[in-house]
């Protein structure tokens, strides 16, 4: 049985997260709720939903979950919105805050780089351009719909690292992948079909990782 | 490149089913709510929004439960209002799987309570509902689901929803609603084009046209309709299909 924690920090939709995971498992998975660092010692997988701001996100992770950056570079990873954000080095976000560092690159406020009469937060469905094939993008079209909710954006400056990219007046980048860490910024949680399926993609992907 | 403009349809919600009538009168019971929602997510809506028009205070938990069991098995954003009144009720349903909720009299009596509410929980929550009527060539905010005026401004109202925090509007015309002649393209504009959140148009879908007409002319980010897609006029893809053959990027 391998487990699958879902980092709860008080501020994230983590039921609908739950919800989505729920539907894509198969018996050998169990799901549960990580409330604190313990919680996230055995678990197989970790996934790291996020809503709210950056600053007191990574303030409540370093309290509650002060060794999660070993985690995160030690299991297979997924984040989602914040939870894919944080993993840049910095974010403007609350007059800059840093981050994990584990992608390069920083996170922007859409209202500091776009025109005045695009709407912010970019909040909608959008095209994700997957930039090369994968196993997580399995059964996925390339440039399909995700949903999107979010007012800061994240550029990675290693090529290599960016999964998929998008548009929204500028071009950001909309999931990364670097060893055993995953993350988008849009959700898979709420976009329909080719959501459930990214996660079911994920499962998959986790049980081929050494 | 933008955002695709967005398809929604809208469930009212009885004592936890899903009923349709024409302006209010023969309500019927139109089913299973997750059933409907199934279909609609598989046509290919883009949100779906639930309207709980319960009337007794009894029944009102009834929509917990229904957007809980939506919620297990339907993967878009899931829109909730109707009677929401404080903090705890937006709570409640953000706990049980809404993804927003929208609010319309508690917001007009209590200002603050945007604030409050998306302070500690995020813009992207809170939906706030503005009904509105055109009088003497003004467009004025009436709550209570239509019965009651009030001495705001349509205009002036979305603008301060704004500041306090609201992250989008969902502006109904009270002279359009039921009436299947079109949207208020007028209004529609002149709040659309002022705010930078997205504004839902509501009230007035008769037609296909009518919906692109929201787009074009109103500038709508998403458009909202209920009775045109429940009575079997129009799938949610005959719509898409209709808008993407008129040049509107839609999922």
């Amino acid at each position: 049985m391998k487990n699958i924690a879902v980092i709860d920090y008080g501020m994230s939709n983590l039921h609908s997260v739950l919800k989505s995971l729920k539907k894509v498992i198969n018996k050998n998975y169990n799901l549960s709720i990580a409330y604190s660092s313990k919680d996230i010692e055995d678990a197989s997988l970790l996934v790291l939903p996020g809503q709210g701001a950056a600053h007191s996100c990574l303030e409540k992770l370093a309290s509650d979950f002060p060794d999660l950056k070993t985690h995160i570079m030690n299991k297979p990873f997924l984040g989602i919105c914040l939870g894919f954000q944080i993993l840049f080095e910095k974010s403007f976000e609350n007059d800059g805050v840093n981050c994990f560092s584990l992608i390069t690159g920083d996170v922007k406020d859409f209202r500091s780089t776009i025109k005045k009469d695009m709407k912010v937060p970019h909040m909608g469905w959008n095209k994700v351009n997957q930039k090369y094939n994968h196993i997580l993008w399995e059964n996925i079209p390339d440039k399909s719909f995700f949903y999107f909710v979010h007012s800061y954006y994240a550029k990675a400056t290693t090529e290599t690292n960016i999964l998929s990219d998008s548009d929204y007046e500028i071009n950001f980048t909309s999931a990364i992948l670097k060893d055993n860490i995953f993350a988008c910024q849009f959700h898979p949680e709420k976009s329909s079909k080719h959501g459930l399926q990214l996660l079911s993609n994920f499962i998959n992907w986790s049980e081929k990782l050494t | 490149m933008s955002v695709a403009k967005r398809i929604i349809p809208c469930l009212d919600v009885d004592k936890g089913r899903v009923v349709k009538g024409t302006n209010f009168i023969d309500i019927v019971d139109a089913g299973d709510p997750v059933e409907i929602a199934q279909k609609y997510d598989n046509e290919g809506a883009d949100e779906i929004t639930f309207l709980d028009i319960t009337a007794s205070h009894e029944g009102r938990n009834n929509i917990l439960s229904v957007v809980e069991k939506v919620a297990d098995e339907v993967f878009i954003p899931l829109t909730v209002g109707g009677g929401v009144k404080n903090f705890n009720d937006v709570r409640d349903l953000l706990s049980v799987g809404a993804d927003k909720v929208t609010i319309n009299t508690a917001a007009v009596s209590n200002p603050d309570m945007i604030n409050n509410v998306t302070d500690r929980i995020g813009r992207q929550c809170i939906v706030v509902a503005v009904d509105v009527k055109k009088i003497d060539n003004d467009y004025i905010v009436f709550t209570h689901g239509g019965r009651t005026q009030t001495t705001l401004k349509a205009y002036d109202w979305c603008l301060e929803c704004q500041k306090r925090g609201a992250g989008e509007i969902l502006l109904t015309s009270m002279d359009k609603d039921g009436t299947k002649d079109g949207f208020d393209v007028e209004i529609l504009s002149k709040i659309s084009n002022n705010v930078t959140i997205p504004v839902i148009a509501s009230g007035g879908a008769g037609n296909l046209d009518h919906l692109y007409q929201a787009i074009l002319k109103g500038n709508a980010d998403a458009v909202l309709a209920a009775s045109i897609f429940h009575f079997g006029e129009y799938t949610i893809c005959q719509a898409k299909e209709y808008l993407k053959a008129k040049g509107i990027s839609v999922r």
